[in-house]
């Protein structure tokens, strides 16, 4: 995409992550199909541009699938359950009326556009929604995302990191046990059989994970300092504490009845918090980094265009919400309202600024055979 | 470096101890090789060292293990890892990352090495095992080889005092065996590192040790120089047998030194007639009858990397092939293949005239039957016992059983058996059923040279009957043993194809120590000479 040769890196999977949530906050603020589109597309372009050949890497369009889904769902439910809005009808489903007790439920009836609309705003904003979160999936490598949490939190983090990769490798294993069924002649398929594979694959994937255990403990993994017991409560303590707010705060800024000022400072205390009580329970921990991502400034404008967009979206939800939250009773055609536009492209410039990665084609070549030791002229034997 | 004070291990729900009042003292700098028959303990030995056993095994440890002045009672393993470096038996089971890179920093980050050493240990650590070149692939895109060497270099790269490897070479081809042996050489001799390793194929190794640890097979442990315990020790490489037969004192442990007494016993081969030298491949060149196994065009892909192209290759009733390569050059999805477990993607293969992809069930274990590079798939029972009453034949898995693993409880997991006898049982359920054609990958992974001579009488039985047995191996003592056609495979390709004899004398990579010893003499095996010289000299 760039034109003047530039180093192949990843850019930090923090940085990704912020990027792609500040995106789906600001998606938070809008009903504006026309600006939940561009959302989409920025997310998409971005991940087309600098996504890695990874295993993740395709869990965008996993993503998207799955907005589609709930897309279909919203508005299915909408004209099953919807509640009525007065408009134009589309079409009327034989109604059915509920008992008394449950009085204000309907099933079917008429189903007007505006309640469509409605409906297809709301969906949309989930599935952009989705988008960013399945942009940042697939851009940012998990293991690199796990060499940057807190050595307070790391030992959680590997938890995480072998239960997602549990399933796959059981996948695996799974292959193998069918072929082997297969090697005895016994049946792969069926009640019976079924449940012996599983039985294996099962059994297979405790005892990886036994094994597992046993290579990370006999390199070192869990090597602590000792601390007194005080520091380690009001570790866990400042640790919680902080959390919790900023729990709080987040819910605040997706909420739209929270006052953005509120929700910014509850996240602010609770980021801060979070952020002591980690510093104090990374002095327990002896691990340090191998090659560090390193944070340049392809990483603070990928951070900063996601927050611009944030901040743009917050401001005119504000100022005028009549654009964000464009009217559907009355029906009225959405503007396209110039400020949170050009936000949204900016929010595009990782797809250039971004460092380029090696990409899915470039690593054709090296999936080749796998060994490539040459072959040996004869040695004499060492005596 | 390492003591062992009356250390007995004892695991649960057996009755004897797997290790018996181990007393055992190996010093700095030392490379100590242990041996021992299959399934004697020698695992269980090397996991004491960094008390994986019996903290991660079960059981219980009387008397104490101390390394580097450390009891491993009062250290759990993570505590002794900037002592202990150990490198298991499967490479695979061990990796905790992604890339080869980031597993060979893993350990270092976790004893928290300034990033700067780090850095620089990396660097040596990839080119001590050269493996700059796959630096940044996923570990899982490696060949074998790859593998073992990516996890030496990532416990190497923690600079411990001491090395623990259980099979490093069972996995790797004749090169890459060399490869990692001399990279292990080079570090005790350089920088005083202390290594413990357990090895089936003496014949690699035998040379490099300082001091042979022979474990019992009732668990007792001595040691003593190579030498000693080499002249009566039940598992000794071909070369140490011949020089046992022919009476060479001292002992030769090397083709080398073995060559240095040989003159005499060359000449008198070689002054035999010639048909009586040559009796072994007259004897195994059978005449041309129909194909069993006919492949023609094979191709196999996976994705976009061609796994093997214009395959074509006949083989006849009775005849024992070995299928030789290095690592990931085809030889596993050869047979895969042959057993219609992968699918070609342009090509014919037929087996007794069936296409196997198109078989299921007993119809296709009526025509092939196949042991996979990790026998453990195959056995899902919860017993030893149960494995064999659901085999083919019963009966005859259990004689199978008892002949190549002797002793073993019949109520035992699967899962607790050795590596080797875990195959041994995959072995005897798979020669149960009476298929024409049975297909071995890699059979000799941790079994002894006795087991291994039993297996090849077995096999040579059924080849004799008229079966057909094709073995993919990186063991050339046993294809020059067994086989009486060798195939090498390269890059997918098939390169040589042609009689033992003449295919393993012609490559250096491939020929068995004896005919390194007797070269020019065409003979491969102790047993080829005493079958030409019932007498030594």
């Amino acid at each position: 995409m760039t034109r003047w040769p530039r180093a192949v890196r990843a850019l930090h999977p923090v940085a990704w992550w912020v990027w792609a949530l500040a995106l789906a906050a600001a998606a938070s603020r809008t009903l504006n199909p026309l600006l939940l589109g561009a959302i989409i597309a920025v997310a998409a372009l971005v991940v087309a541009a600098r996504r890695a050949d990874t295993p993740w890497a395709a869990s965008f369009r996993a993503f998207l699938v799955l907005g589609t889904v709930v897309l279909g769902v919203r508005l299915i439910f909408e004209v099953l359950f919807g509640a009525p809005i007065p408009g134009t009808t589309v079409f009327t489903l034989p109604e059915l009326t509920l008992p008394g007790w449950m009085a204000g439920a309907r099933l079917g009836g008429a189903v007007t556009l505006e309640a469509l609309v409605a409906a297809l705003y709301s969906g949309l904003q989930l599935v952009a929604i989705l988008a960013c979160v399945g942009a940042a999936n697939s851009l940012a490598n998990p293991t690199r995302l796990l060499k940057s949490v807190p050595g307070a939190l790391y030992e959680v983090g590997v938890a995480v990191v072998v239960a997602l990769t549990l399933i796959p490798s059981a996948l695996t294993h799974l292959q193998l046990v069918r072929e082997a069924r297969r090697l005895r002649g016994r049946p792969t398929s069926g009640v019976r059989s079924s449940a012996r594979m599983a039985t294996a694959v099962l059994t297979g994937a405790l005892e990886r994970s036994l094994a597992l255990a046993a290579a990370m403990d006999s390199r070192g993994f869990g090597r602590l300092n000792e601390l007194a017991p005080r520091t380690r409560r009001i570790t866990a303590t400042l640790t919680a504490t902080g959390l919790g707010i900023l729990c709080v705060g987040g819910y605040g800024l997706l909420d739209a009845s929270t006052s953005a000022l509120t929700a910014a400072l509850l996240i602010a205390i609770g980021v801060a918090l979070a952020l002591a009580g980690l510093h104090r329970a990374n002095r327990r921990a002896v691990r340090t980094v191998y090659r560090p991502d390193p944070w340049r400034w392809p990483e603070t404008i990928t951070v900063a265009s996601g927050l611009t967009a944030t901040a743009v979206y917050t401001a005119v939800a504000v100022a005028s919400p009549s654009v964000m939250l464009p009217s559907t009773s009355p029906l009225t055609w959405p503007t396209l309202p110039l400020l949170p536009l050009i936000a949204t492209l900016l929010a595009a410039a990782p797809a250039w600024i971004a460092p380029p990665v090696r990409g899915i084609d470039e690593t054709q070549d090296e999936q080749r055979p796998s060994d490539v030791t040459p072959v040996e002229a004869p040695k004499p034997v060492a005596a | 470096m390492i003591t062992f004070d009356r250390a007995t291990l004892t695991y649960p729900e057996t009755t004897a101890p797997t290790l018996r009042d181990v007393t055992l003292e190996i010093p700095e700098g030392e490379l100590a090789l242990v041996v021992g028959r299959t399934g004697c303990g020698k695992s269980s030995l090397l996991r004491l060292v960094n008390g994986l056993a019996p903290t991660f095994t079960g059981g219980a440890l009387a008397g104490r293990v101390i390394v580097d002045g450390r009891d491993t009672r009062d250290h759990p393993p993570r505590e002794l890892a900037d002592v202990v470096g150990v490198v298991l038996q499967d490479p695979r089971h061990g990796f905790v990352s992604e890339i080869v890179e980031d597993e060979i920093a893993y350990g270092m980050e976790s004893l928290g090495l300034p990033p700067a050493v780090m850095r620089r240990r990396v660097e040596e650590s990839l080119d001590l095992l050269g493996l700059n070149d796959v630096r940044s692939r996923a570990l899982r895109t490696l060949s074998g080889g790859q593998q073992q060497r990516a996890a030496i270099a990532s416990v190497l790269a923690q600079h411990p005092r001491v090395l623990v490897l259980d099979e490093p070479t069972s996995a790797l081809d004749p090169g890459a065996a060399e490869e990692v042996l001399a990279a292990i050489q080079r570090l005790v001799h350089d920088l005083g590192l202390t290594v413990l390793m357990a090895e089936h194929r003496l014949e690699r190794v035998v040379q490099f040790a300082d001091r042979i640890v022979h474990v019992h097979s009732d668990g007792q442990v001595t040691d003593g120089l190579p030498v000693a315990v080499m002249a009566d020790a039940p598992v000794a490489p071909p070369v140490v047998e011949l020089g046992r037969w022919a009476r060479w004192e001292p002992l030769p442990l090397t083709v080398r030194d073995a060559r240095r007494f040989a003159g005499p016993l060359r000449a008198t081969l070689s002054a035999l007639p010639a048909d009586t030298s040559t009796a072994r491949s007259d004897a195994t060149v059978l005449p041309p009858g129909p194909p069993v196994v006919t492949v023609s065009g094979l191709r196999v892909q996976y994705g976009s990397r061609t796994a093997l192209s214009d395959v074509d290759l006949h083989i006849q009733s009775g005849e024992i092939v070995a299928v030789m390569g290095r690592n990931g050059a085809g030889k596993s999805t050869l047979l895969r293949a042959l057993v219609g477990l992968t699918d070609a993607a342009s090509g014919k293969v037929r087996v007794c005239g069936e296409d196997p992809a198109a078989l299921d069930g007993s119809a296709l274990t009526a025509v092939v039957g196949m042991v996979p590079q990790d026998p453990g798939d195959l056995l899902w029972n919860e017993s030893v016992r149960a494995e064999l009453v659901e085999s083919s034949d019963p009966d005859l898995s259990a004689r199978t059983f008892a002949e190549l693993a002797p002793g073993v409880d019949p109520a035992t997991h699967p899962r607790d058996l050795s590596e080797g006898q875990r195959l041994a049982l995959a072995l005897a359920v798979v020669l149960s059923a009476t298929a024409p054609v049975l297909l071995l990958d890699e059979p000799t992974r941790g079994l002894d040279y006795p087991t291994k001579h039993r297996l090849s009488a077995l096999l040579r039985r059924r080849a004799a009957a008229g079966d057909v047995v094709i073995v993919a191996t990186h063991d050339v003592e046993l294809a020059a043993d067994l086989a009486t056609r060798t195939v090498v495979v390269a890059e997918g390709e098939i390169v040589t194809d042609g009689p033992t004899r003449d295919v393993v004398m012609a490559s250096p990579q491939f020929a068995p120590q004896v005919s390194k010893v007797l070269a020019p003499v065409p003979l491969l095996t102790l047993a080829d000479v005493r079958a030409v010289l019932p007498e030594a000299l």
